[in-house]
């Protein structure tokens, strides 16, 4: 296949997956690896590079537009990163130990759950009591709602930090975001509330990206040629689905299609790896 | 009034939302004049990625400059790349800098300890390579 078809396919491949990343705030990572690898049959170390690459863009992307709302809390960003990017660099280092085929099956099952998480129904939930960790720590924060302000505490700080190595190591590993297990880390292990973790986690997802993406670019697994596109469609169909967010509060369907899309891909990735082609 | 008031945390917040916005908006560019001028030059050629191929020298970091200085597509495409992932870095830098300003010296800990991590990743990660 000649580069500029080659380019054109990942690029339009990308717009939708960057498009269905951020309708459903999963990333673009998921759809971008199995369409490298299983349709255009790239090597899985370029596609993790090259996703790895798009997570930073989108995330920076949003992140921009996100602080300025107030509803990030920078500290327990800052916090919970260096659990993040203590993971994320393990991951990126023993990647290479690993065998390319276990990677796709590692990550057809990871975006598996993933999917199946972001149907969860999401309860709110605002902790009154205290944890000593949090305030030494000065995690309990607040954030501006319709009817004032809300204060919110931050409970099992060292659960929910191990949950943090665990989704870094996995980022690391497989050039995913990984927002999903961040999410469910401060959701359902620190109770924070679901607008706080969204907003903080896509806050943390750039900077464990880049923890690990400096490991991948002097590997050489970041390939110029295969990034480009999949930066650029990425970053085009993330700002078109954020503009249709705007104006369409209720995302259901939607995130029905995409579970159907990330489980059929995976399902490919698994039964790829299981026969060795990948 | 404000400046009494000393520097506070939506200060911080409305600085490190440039920082990304800059920062996302000047690589995004660069990698794409790059690969304009990539596929002008190469957009017939039949590329193959099946196996991973090592690294090309004019990708690694020494060999960019002179990459860029001779309008190579990828080398230009490839120090996109390398702002990129150096944006949210540098928004930690900025982070960090913030919590100097507020004299929160744990965040001052905190946020060092996580530019440590990435600077030893990236040294580790030439040694490996």
């Amino acid at each position: 296949m000649p580069v500029l078809e080659f380019t054109l396919i990942i690029l339009i491949g990308s717009c939708i997956a960057g498009l269905l990343g951020s309708l459903t705030g999963l990333g673009g990572g998921f759809v971008i690896i199995p369409l490298l690898t299983v349709f255009l049959h790239v090597d899985i170390h370029y596609a993790i590079g090259a996703s790895l690459v798009s997570v930073i863009a989108t995330s920076s992307g949003s992140a921009a537009a996100y602080v300025k709302e107030g509803i990030t809390n920078m500290r327990l960003g800052m916090f919970l990163e260096v659990a993040t990017t203590l993971g994320a660099v393990t991951g990126a280092i023993i990647a290479v130990y690993i065998p390319t085929h276990f990677l796709a099956i590692l990550l057809g099952v990871i975006l598996i759950i993933s999917a199946l998480l972001t149907l969860r129904k999401k309860a709110e939930t605002i902790i009154k009591q205290k944890n000593i960790w949090a305030e030494k720590l000065k995690l309990n924060g607040s954030y501006p709602a319709e009817n004032g302000t809300v204060q919110y505490n931050v409970s099992n700080i060292g659960g929910g930090f191990i949950m943090m190595l665990f989704a870094g190591l996995l980022s690391g590993l497989l050039g995913i975001g990984s927002g999903a297990l961040k999410v469910l880390a401060m959701d359902n292990i620190m109770r924070i509330p679901f607008k706080v973790s969204t907003t903080t986690s896509n806050f943390m997802i750039g900077v464990t990206a880049a923890a690990s993406a400096v490991v991948y670019l002097q590997r050489g697994y970041i390939e110029p040629s295969i990034s480009m596109p999949v930066v650029i469609g990425v970053l085009i169909g993330a700002l078109v689905g954020s503009k249709i967010l705007v104006k369409t509060k209720s995302s259901g369907w939607l995130r029905w299609v995409f579970v159907v899309v990330v489980v059929g891909l995976a399902s490919q990735l698994i039964y790829n790896g299981i026969i060795g082609k990948i | 009034m404000a400046a009494k008031a000393g520097f506070k945390d939506t200060d911080m917040q409305s600085v490190i939302g440039w920082v990304l916005r800059i920062g996302v908006i000047v690589s995004i560019s660069v990698v794409f004049v790059g690969g304009t001028l990539y596929l002008y030059r190469h957009g017939e050629s039949v590329p193959n990625y099946t196996k991973f191929n090592g690294v090309p020298s004019f990708v690694q970091l020494n060999g960019i400059i002179t990459g860029i200085l001779n309008l190579r597509g990828r080398s230009i495409i490839q120090a996109g790349i390398i702002l990129l992932i150096a944006t949210p870095i540098v928004r930690i830098i900025f982070s960090t800098i913030s919590f100097v300003l507020e004299k929160d010296y744990l965040y001052i800990g905190i946020s060092s300890l996580v530019l440590l991590i990435i600077i030893l990743s990236s040294i580790s990660g030439h040694a490996a390579g």
